[in-house]
């Protein structure tokens, strides 16, 4: 088509100004001078000095991170699990229901498996007397649970699209298939893996609905402490709060982008190299 | 084959099926134990019966084992079928909206060069990184009453409407209408990346074949382009409405409260009421609805996986 598609560019102007504009003006009102969240009242950057100054998130923020970090790295090791399972083993009892069990967290609506847990992690406590109490640790397991299967779809469909030949020559030359798995297997999908545990670090970080339902009183995270002042309405110090988020997060998304760029322009030339080497 | 060195039993079993054994058994246990048990309490609990005790529930005693009255209530009380009516039209516009904007945005995706491309695509991905929350909320700044973006609808507004109808400010905060938009606002990038997959891989010299046939670009977009969409739109469509159909946090947010969405409700009847028998029938019966969407997602999830790996071998 030698046409210039006029209109599917004028569409995709509209539609990054969509995406952008409410996320900049959140940005300009975080300077805003006046207590009304929303009426401009000249350029301040007190909301930034409150936001330091206040004790409670820095306390929020830090229980969010270990959080994060600790579920993330758990459901990648599991996850990882999973999705070698589903992509490898074809035949194995129970491998429907476990696909099945892979794939329902996938859909189940937030508010559900909130309310599920917290009723599981009650019974369990009044049954087996643990998680005596609520908080980091049933946050963290909620967490796990439902940000495993990303982590699981990530992994599988990343096997599935790797060539086996190279296992097969491993179990050629006689490594046991463990050793294939770890020495092997696990290498090759190593970005997916680690865009597993991206994925799952995000996941943890941002959830506010099944944290709300699992924590308990002390265990206030970010977006929980957000969650509670938003409801009430818009803040300023929300403002700023988002505006450094965005930009952290941007400023990651970037370097990760130029980075990936490069490992794949690495990866073309070298393969390159290794095809003209074989003529 | 080198000749395997001697093994102790434990390790014979080990490399035979052990080490197979315990990759599947490790996340199946994990998953039982947090994730299928907790489910089984639900589908019980929407059968107990509610009592002033805590836990707020009773099974068996002087209660009755099966107890259907919380499933009875979801038929008589008007409140939970309003709430799976609001739920349903609030998602489906969602879902259609998204459609309408992002189909065009995916199809422009892959007509643009492939530097700027990535780029876009990025900058599509970006919002989904930063916090959900603050996406919801930036949009509560928007639609205040006395924002800049209000008043540009206000003016607009008086300005195309005669004078007796002018108004302040409209009132978008609270009602059903900001929930369809923050949704089509956050659940978008759920509706273009799957489409901007599905339409990259399509062979663009039926197009022009098509084309040099003399159809019009508007005839080869309905004839060739749409038809072989298919599978994307469904993939976007079931990514949007599914979580939209349960939301909790853009309701809570920025909804109607007298007309709530079906998440609020669950989440209302178990917290505020703590009715833990109703919430989980509500929870049941919204599951059950979403049966059918879910089984089309995974048949073409699973369709998807095959193909991938065909083309593989």
């Amino acid at each position: 088509m030698n046409r210039r598609p006029t209109f599917l560019i004028t569409m995709l102007c509209f539609g990054f100004a969509f995406f952008y504009i409410p996320i900049l003006s959140m940005m300009v009102y975080s300077f805003n001078a006046s207590r009304l969240a929303t009426v401009w009242g000249g350029f301040s950057t007190k909301w930034y000095v409150s936001l330091f100054s206040n004790r409670q998130v820095g306390e929020a923020l830090w229980l969010s991170l270990r959080i994060a970090l600790l579920s993330a790295t758990c459901a990648t090791i599991l996850g990882t699990m999973a999705g070698i399972v589903l992509a490898r083993f074809r035949r194995f009892k129970g491998r429907v229901v476990f696909s099945g069990l892979v794939t329902a967290p996938l859909i189940m609506p937030e508010v559900i498996t909130g309310i599920s847990s917290l009723m599981g992690f009650i019974l369990m406590a009044q049954w087996i007397g643990w998680p005596a109490s609520r908080g980091f640790t049933t946050v963290t397991l909620a967490h796990i649970t439902f940000s495993m299967v990303f982590v699981t779809t990530i992994v599988q469909s990343r096997m599935l699209q790797a060539d086996r030949a190279i296992e097969e020559a491993a179990m050629d030359l006689g490594s046991r298939p463990w050793q294939v798995m770890f020495d092997v297997t696990l290498p090759v999908i190593s970005p997916a893996i680690l865009s597993g545990w991206l994925l799952a670090f995000t996941i943890s970080l941002d959830d506010v609905v099944i944290t709300s339902f699992t924590t308990g009183p002390g265990s206030t995270t970010l977006p929980l402490l957000i969650w509670s002042k938003v409801k009430l309405g818009v803040t300023p110090d929300i403002n700023a709060l988002a505006t450094l988020t965005v930009l952290i997060v941007g400023i990651c998304v970037a370097i990760a982008g130029v980075m990936m760029n490069r490992a794949e322009k690495r990866r073309e030339r070298d393969a390159q190299l290794a095809y003209r080497a074989n003529e | 084959m080198a000749a395997p060195p001697k093994d102790g039993k434990l390790a014979q079993w080990f490399h035979r099926r052990g080490w197979q054994d315990m990759i599947i058994g490790i996340p199946y246990l994990w998953l039982i134990l947090f994730f299928l048990f907790p489910f089984c309490i639900v589908v019980a609990m929407s059968v107990a019966t509610r009592t002033p005790t805590a836990p707020p529930f009773g099974f068996g005693g002087e209660n009755p084992i099966i107890n259907l009255a919380g499933y009875a209530r979801l038929f008589h009380d008007t409140l939970y079928i309003r709430a799976f009516l609001t739920s349903i039209v609030n998602a489906a516009g969602a879902t259609l909206l998204c459609l309408v904007v992002g189909y065009p945005m995916a199809l422009g995706l892959t007509r643009v060069s492939k530097g700027s491309r990535n780029i876009l695509l990025m900058l599509v991905i970006l919002p989904f990184w930063t916090s959900f929350l603050l996406r919801v909320y930036a949009w509560m700044g928007l639609m205040a009453k006395n924002s800049w973006f209000n008043g540009l609808l206000t003016d607009a507004y008086n300005f195309l409407t005669p004078a007796a109808w002018a108004v302040k400010s409209i009132p978008m905060m609270h009602t059903n209408f900001a929930v369809v938009v923050v949704m089509l606002y956050t659940y978008l990038p759920f509706m273009i990346l799957p489409l901007y997959a599905n339409l990259e891989r399509l062979d663009r010299t039926l197009d022009e074949a098509a084309m040099d046939l003399g159809s019009k670009p508007a005839q080869v977009f309905r004839d060739i382009t749409l038809p072989q969409s298919i599978p994307g739109i469904i993939a976007g469509g079931l990514l949007v409405f599914i979580p939209a159909a349960g939301e909790l946090v853009i309701p809570t947010l920025v909804g109607d409260a007298s007309s709530p969405m079906i998440g609020r409700v669950i989440s209302d009847e178990f917290t505020a009421a703590s009715d833990w028998p109703m919430a989980s029938s509500v929870a049941v019966a919204l599951l059950l609805l979403m049966v059918g969407p879910m089984m089309v997602y995974t048949h073409y999830q699973s369709k998807a996986e095959g193909k991938a790996a065909e083309e593989q071998k």
